[in-house]
């Protein structure tokens, strides 16, 4: 079984829970047996490949036109992509299939992409010229390249999915990470929902990572639920970074944030929480560790509730900082709004720190040990930290079951639910 | 076969009927501000819904069946003082029910704690103040003095055994649990290893479950479970057995098992179904422990209970929760001597209820929707922290009674508070 794997970003470069997921799932699918072609927009050249292989979309000479000549003349349609990409003009264009018999058309296209790009690989204001240049790409890839499936890790990969699946005819996979409700609410960016409900509905198969996220997928896309399967994320096992006590320099206890600072993870509620707990316990230290478009907004409002003295933001944390930062928390809030997985509390909970998780969150669905609470409930959730900062016996309990529950969801044991899903469709075609 | 007619054989039906004060969602900023802990709405609907689907008509077919059939039938209860409480509050209509009930002289009023605690398990002096309170109200509003006694969940061992003997109680109830009787019969009457004066009736559990578990399940391959084929069951215990103890819920009946399962309707025909096959009558634990001579003494060192497999206490105590919980609510008790305020001591009563500390049980995250059923909370951690929360605030009431109390009273020696005590 070799697959073709389309992602956005991998370890170590990345900016969300896409990368990490997809390098767990990789590993796990290649413990299975399964082989990986994993492209990414821009290699770096010091990604972990033990597992996979990795292409970068910046190395492939896009010379499409003329394999699609020799061999899929007939049968296979192109995408077409017009020589003016900024702006972008919707998916339903971009997509525009042609058949390739018409010659004028395929010169165009060669005169403008034979050559290698430079992608950024990273979420920025071209984002969606780099999408559609993307999807060249996997055109190319399916051509060259030998594989049985095809599976696509979020919208960004979703046109290149497809288009892969056009040119080659093999099955396709995608994987919904996140909704554009996830991330917008009801202010959904058009161009985006449609790429993600076109790579639905081209697909064999849909994967979410939570029924929370299923659910979404076929009341708001409606996509069939027959192809819609759940497989939640897993968490790999680290070494708990050593902390010695001379770390902790405050004597408070420290309640922690951490995730971007936008409308998707409830940042708002976590400070009004915070407001509540201040009000009663002021022996509490806040930290808001992230950035994101509503920092400023949720400083002003710190400053406005006069817990400033109390409440601290950090800016973007990676790496080392972000274990230091479980290290030195009592507990861990994730408050979001609609959160298809959440990966941090896991890693929280790893760190051997109580969680407080939203109910509108994928995690919620599988781990039993931790505090859950509705992400509007300011009240539950200021409860919520109280009774952990104040009742150590529910500190007890979550660090005795805790690590015991997350040796249940590792990688290799969502790699293999993967794994069939993949022989379904392959047997399908 | 030989058939010991010099005995009169007895199906000793108990009833458990207990309501909990359940607690409102109660958050730390009501802590030392809102002394409030009751969940009004949902007390009073529960005991409300309780009292119309089960203790109403329940009372209603047991009057009529000892109209029927006199001396023959005669059942025992045991009715919580937090669910007479409740009843006085919000369903009067029950509580004058169940006093007609107990008016017919064929039902025995058992004893227990007055708020279903788990006291006997911590502090025995307040195990057998609230066994006093409880006798007393029993007394005043049935106009029976309870001689026969059953702690909170059927849980005993042969210490509580004792302290139950020492309060003057013959007889006591608890579980037939299969790891205390290995190859004994539940069916024969026993006594406590201490005090052999106290005598012991185990709770016959297949019997039991087959009417409070199994009456409604489709799956079970006794369904449907009828009069007749029950009576044939209590038939066919060994000649020689004693009496069959049946203690069940009282909510089995109309609650559990709601009214469409045909569950009064079975219980309707069973007396006559049983006088029709078998020799057995219907007595109650007094009568029974009156009539047959004890078999032997039954050890048990661990504490017992009715609930789960395990029959042991650990739907209650025994994780991180519930032990911190049971502890914090215990480490006032010596403080609690002192207080004579009525609305504290109604709280530090409620609040030792044993479903509180249900609630809090793990246990379920793997069995048991019977924990679920019962569960107001979505996860023990919630009740937890409700509880608390309550209970932080019940401990900030005591202290500043306590230091009103203090600074009121001369400071004279004599006077300090616990010296008089």
């Amino acid at each position: 079984m070799k697959v073709l794997m389309f992602g956005w970003e991998f370890p170590p470069h990345i900016t969300g829970g896409l990368g990490t997921a997809c390098f767990g799932m990789t590993q796990g699918l290649a413990k299975a047996g399964v082989e990986v072609l994993f492209v990414v927009p821009k290699a770096y050249g010091d990604e972990d490949e033990h597992a996979v292989k990795i292409v970068s979309a910046s190395k492939i000479k896009l010379n499409i036109p003329e394999t699609v000549e020799n061999k899929h003349w007939d049968k296979v349609t192109f995408i077409e992509v017009g020589s003016n990409l900024m702006p972008y003009v919707g998916p339903e264009d971009f997509t525009k299939v042609m058949e390739l018999s018409k010659a004028k058309s395929l010169a165009k296209t060669s005169s403008v992409f034979q050559e290698t790009f430079e992608f950024s690989g990273k979420y920025g204001s071209n984002l969606l010229d780099e999408v559609s240049r993307y999807a060249l790409v996997g055109a190319s890839l399916a051509e060259t390249l030998d594989f049985d499936v095809i599976h696509a890790h979020d919208w960004l990969t979703y046109p290149a999915g497809i288009a892969a699946k056009q040119i080659s005819g093999k099955p396709l996979v995608v994987h919904m990470h996140a909704t554009e409700f996830d991330r917008s609410g009801e202010n959904v960016n058009q161009q985006v929902f449609d790429i993600e409900k076109s790579g639905m509905e081209a697909a064999d198969r849909v994967i979410t990572v939570s029924n929370f996220t299923r659910k979404i997928v076929i009341d708001r896309y409606g996509i069939d639920p027959e192809k819609v399967i759940t497989v939640h994320n897993a968490v790999e096992h680290f070494t708990k970074p050593e902390m010695s006590e001379m770390d902790r320099n405050v004597d408070e206890k420290v309640v922690t944030f951490l995730g971007r600072i936008t409308y998707q993870k409830g940042p708002e509620y976590f400070i009004e929480a915070a407001y509540k707990v201040l009000k009663r316990d002021p022996n509490v230290r806040f930290v808001m560790a992230g950035t994101g478009d509503m920092m400023h907004k949720m400083i002003r409002r710190v400053a406005r509730l006069g817990i400033a003295t109390r409440f601290h933001f950090t800016g973007f944390l990676k790496g080392d900082d972000v274990d230091r930062m479980y290290a030195l928390s009592d507990v861990y809030v994730m408050p979001s709004v609609s959160e298809p997985f959440g990966i941090s509390p896991l890693e929280a909970v790893r760190s051997n720190v109580p969680v407080i998780i939203s109910r509108q969150s994928g995690v919620s669905e599988v781990l039993t040990h931790a505090i859950k609470i509705n992400f509007w409930d300011v009240d539950a959730l200021a409860d919520a930290i109280y009774g952990l900062l104040h009742y150590p016996a529910i500190n007890t309990m979550i660090e005795k079951h805790g690590p015991e529950e997350l040796k249940e969801m590792k990688w290799d044991r969502a790699a293999l639910l993967i794994k069939d899903i993949y022989l379904q469709v392959v047997k399908e075609i | 076969m030989l058939k010991k007619f010099d005995v009169m054989r007895s199906v000793c039906f108990f009833f458990q009927v207990h309501q909990p004060y359940r607690l409102r969602t109660y958050r730390f900023f009501d802590i030392g501000d809102n002394h409030h802990y009751y969940d009004e709405y949902l007390n009073r609907s529960i005991i409300n819904r309780v009292a119309e689907r089960c203790y109403i008509p329940m009372n209603n077919l047991l009057i009529d069946l000892i109209k029927e059939y006199g001396e023959n039938f005669k059942v025992s209860l045991s009715i919580t003082g937090t669910a007479i409480d409740q009843m006085q509050q919000y369903a009067p209509a029950a509580l004058k029910s169940f006093q007609e009930l107990v008016a017919t002289g064929n039902v025995e009023l058992l004893a227990e704690t007055y708020s279903h605690t788990l006291a006997a398990l911590k502090n025995d002096e307040e195990f057998r103040l609230q066994v006093r309170k409880h006798s007393a109200k029993i007394e005043e509003l049935f106009g029976q003095k309870p001689t026969s006694f059953l702690n909170t969940e059927m849980i005993y061992n042969d210490e509580i055994g004792a302290s139950v003997a020492d309060m003057g109680f013959k007889v006591m109830l608890t579980e037939g649990a299969k790891h205390i009787l290995g190859w004994k019969s539940p069916n024969y009457l026993y006594c406590n290893a201490i005090n052999p004066r106290l005598k012991v009736l185990l709770r016959n559990y297949r019997l039991s479950d087959d009417i409070a578990f199994r009456f409604s399940e489709r799956k079970w391959n006794e369904w449907p479970l009828t009069a007749d084929k029950y009576a044939n069951w209590i038939k066919d215990v060994g000649d020689n057995e004693e009496t069959v103890n049946i203690f069940v819920d009282y909510e089995t009946f109309g609650e559990h098992n709601w009214s469409s399962t045909g569950i009064f309707d079975f219980m309707k025909a069973l007396p006559a179904a049983i006088f029709k096959d078998t020799d057995f009558v219907f007595s109650p634990p007094s009568e029974v422990a009156n009539n047959l001579q004890p078999i032997s003494a039954i050890h048990v060192p661990q504490p017992i209970s009715w609930a789960d497999e395990e029959r042991d206490t650990t739907a209650w105590l025994g994780n991180d929760l519930q032990d911190e919980a049971f502890d914090s609510l215990y480490s006032i008790a010596e403080k609690m001597k002192h207080v004579e305020d009525p609305s504290i001591l109604r709280d530090w009563q409620y609040m030792q209820t044993s479903d509180h500390f249900y609630y809090m049980c793990t246990k379920w995250f793997t069995d048991g929707e019977v924990h679920k059923y019962f569960n107001p909370y979505p996860s023990p951690y919630e009740a937890f922290m409700n509880y608390m929360n309550i209970l932080s605030d019940l401990i900030i009431r005591v202290d500043r009674y306590l230091l009103a109390k203090e600074s009121l009273t001369p400071k004279t020696d004599a006077n300090l508070i616990g010296a008089t005590q």
